[in-house]
């Protein structure tokens, strides 16, 4: 195989692979992940000379894991840390040479030790995501820094922070005890999303970190099949089906009552309702498995009009009562205009940015802005949509909003 | 990927070291080297002698000039380079911050290496057909 391929082939492995074997090499290296992730790294340097001479191997995974393993006494002999806990991790390292299949058995659950390290609540949100996007989904500093706009630089001193936090804390590497799991998989589940909505509205790059998320969670689900981990999933797959329709070839946004629904993906509808069903069966459903449910309302519709308003504003009802948040009333808000008439849904965004939580957010005021053209008072609607127009940061948005407030001059 | 690594020092403080002291350092920072070797991390690298011997080249008045001395005169020096392969920022950090030099004082700049290939490509591509440009922008 001439080097460029073998090259290829390791780095998609590394994609696909590196998360399982540092996680693997973290445990076995008792909780230590700086030492873990140099043995790994040595592993795939290894298997670049190696293979060159021997070709890739049948199992990739067990070769490059016992070679990490090897690659990791040898680090620590060159380091030469001497005292008893050193000599019994080097003992038990090289006993579990022989020990493969128990091995394999064992590595899905240290993916998800590593996971629960990364997004660990003495991190700050922003390491959390930078050091699950690089140790667990096995993505390069640079692209993570490219997908969150931030230089090399800053995001490479977030994880090397973040790991020193690890370190310091002795952060411990394990899944939380049932009566923190709750909590603590919220957190998980949080990052995932943080995730997949860097994704949502971006360029090609940054839409690849939506494609990751979803692969996140399949894994944590494969792992630790809780509803709202099933309710997420639904949710980002079903946002994610609407994809090639929520923009114009030339980047312009398309709002859900535009879009030519033949584009919508219908494999991942299909599959997110599926999921979205199971977690609604199970009772114990939350935030995730709800906003789900009113996405499959809309993906089940043909248009706008034909769309089972009254439902998606009981959704929003009991979304609230576990969840309440300005921004779920403004989108119950406009649910209720679309089910009562727009009269009835201004009343409500009026109520709620009187209560000022909402004055700087610029799609309370699109949605003002809208609501006011529908009724006809168009003055109101331009007024609006200037304000939305002065809040809003994102170039498509701030487009989108000049074209509607052209149209109405 | 490759990364560049300019590796910056105080002369002064070095030479207040005993022998021992520089041999220890030597030592050390060769040992890791040949482990930076031994696991393909080490793409190249070459130690600098003092700024005493550069020499600094510009264009001044239509003409090449020369100057003694480095381009920039600093307490810590450059004292060498070394070109380091790694999969990406951090795993290059990771391996740098093990290079024993930084414990003797050295500090290390890490720039990864610009890829030029589409630049590259696109001069050729000018220096092949030099009419071409003119061309397509009348």
């Amino acid at each position: 195989m001439p080097s460029s391929d073998l090259r290829r082939t390791i780095d998609s492995l590394y994609r696909s692979e590196s998360g399982r074997i540092l996680a693997t090499l973290v445990r076995l290296l008792g909780g230590n992940l700086e030492l873990a992730e140099e043995a790994m790294h040595e592993a795939f340097a290894a298997a670049l000379e190696t293979w060159a001479e021997t070709g890739v191997p049948n199992k990739p995974r067990p070769w490059l894991l016992s070679t990490g393993r090897f690659k990791a006494v040898d680090v620590m002999r060159r380091r030469g840390r001497s005292g008893a806990a050193h000599a019994d991790l080097v003992i038990a390292l090289e006993a579990r040479a022989d020990d493969e299949p128990r091995a394999e058995e064992e590595m899905e659950d240290d993916r998800l030790r590593l996971v629960f390290t990364c997004c660990h609540p003495a991190l700050p949100p922003e390491a959390q995501v930078a050091l699950t996007l690089r140790e667990v989904c096995g993505l390069k500093t640079e692209e993570i820094a490219q997908a969150f706009l931030v230089t090399t630089a800053t995001l490479a001193q977030r994880i090397v922070r973040a790991k020193a936090v690890i370190r310091a804390q002795a952060l411990p590497y394990q899944v939380p005890a049932s009566q923190d799991l709750p909590a603590r998989l919220g957190a998980v589940l949080h990052v995932v999303y943080l995730v997949f909505n860097a994704g949502y509205s971006g360029d090609a790059t940054a839409a690849a970190l939506s494609l990751e998320a979803i692969r996140l969670d399949r894994l944590l689900l494969d792992l630790l099949p809780e509803p709202e981990v099933m309710g997420l999933l639904g949710l980002m797959l079903l946002q994610e089906s609407r994809r090639a329709a929520r923009r114009t070839p030339e980047g312009e946004l398309i709002l859900l009552d535009h879009q030519d629904r033949s584009l919508w993906n219908r494999e991942q509808i299909a599959e997110g309702i599926a999921l979205t069903e199971s977690a609604l069966r199970s009772r114990r459903f939350g935030a995730y498995t709800l906003q789900a449910a009113i996405a499959a309302v809309h993906a089940e519709s043909s248009s706008a009009a034909s769309t089972d308003w009254h439902q998606i504003v009981l959704l929003y009802d009991r979304l609230l009562g576990i969840q309440p948040s300005p921004v779920v009333e403004l989108n119950r808000a406009v649910a209720v205009a679309m089910h009562e008439g727009p009269e009835h849904g201004l009343r409500l965004v009026d109520d709620l940015l009187a209560r000022d939580e909402l004055a700087s957010y610029h799609l309370a005021h699109a949605a003002r802005a809208d609501l006011c053209r529908r009724l006809g008072r168009l003055a109101e609607a331009r007024a609006s949509y200037e304000k939305a127009l002065s809040l809003a940061r994102q170039e498509p948005e701030r487009r989108f909003l000049s074209r509607r407030l052209g149209e109405l001059k | 990927m490759k990364y560049i690594c300019l590796g910056y020092y105080d002369p002064a403080r070095q030479a207040a070291w005993t022998e021992d002291e520089q041999n220890a350092m030597f030592d050390e920072c060769f040992a890791y080297d040949d482990h930076l070797r031994a696991n393909g991390h080490f793409a190249g690298g070459e130690a600098l002698q003092p700024s005493n011997t550069a020499l600094t080249l510009y264009w001044q008045n239509d003409h090449v000039a020369t100057t003694d001395g480095p381009y920039a005169e600093t307490k810590e020096q450059l004292g060498g380079i070394l070109v380091l392969e790694a999969r990406d920022m951090n795993h290059a950090i990771a391996l740098m911050s093990q290079h024993p030099s930084v414990r003797f004082g050295s500090r290390w700049e890490i720039r990864p290496a610009a890829d030029l290939s589409a630049m590259t490509k696109a001069s050729e591509e000018r220096r092949r057909n030099p009419g071409a440009r003119r061309s397509s922008n009348t």
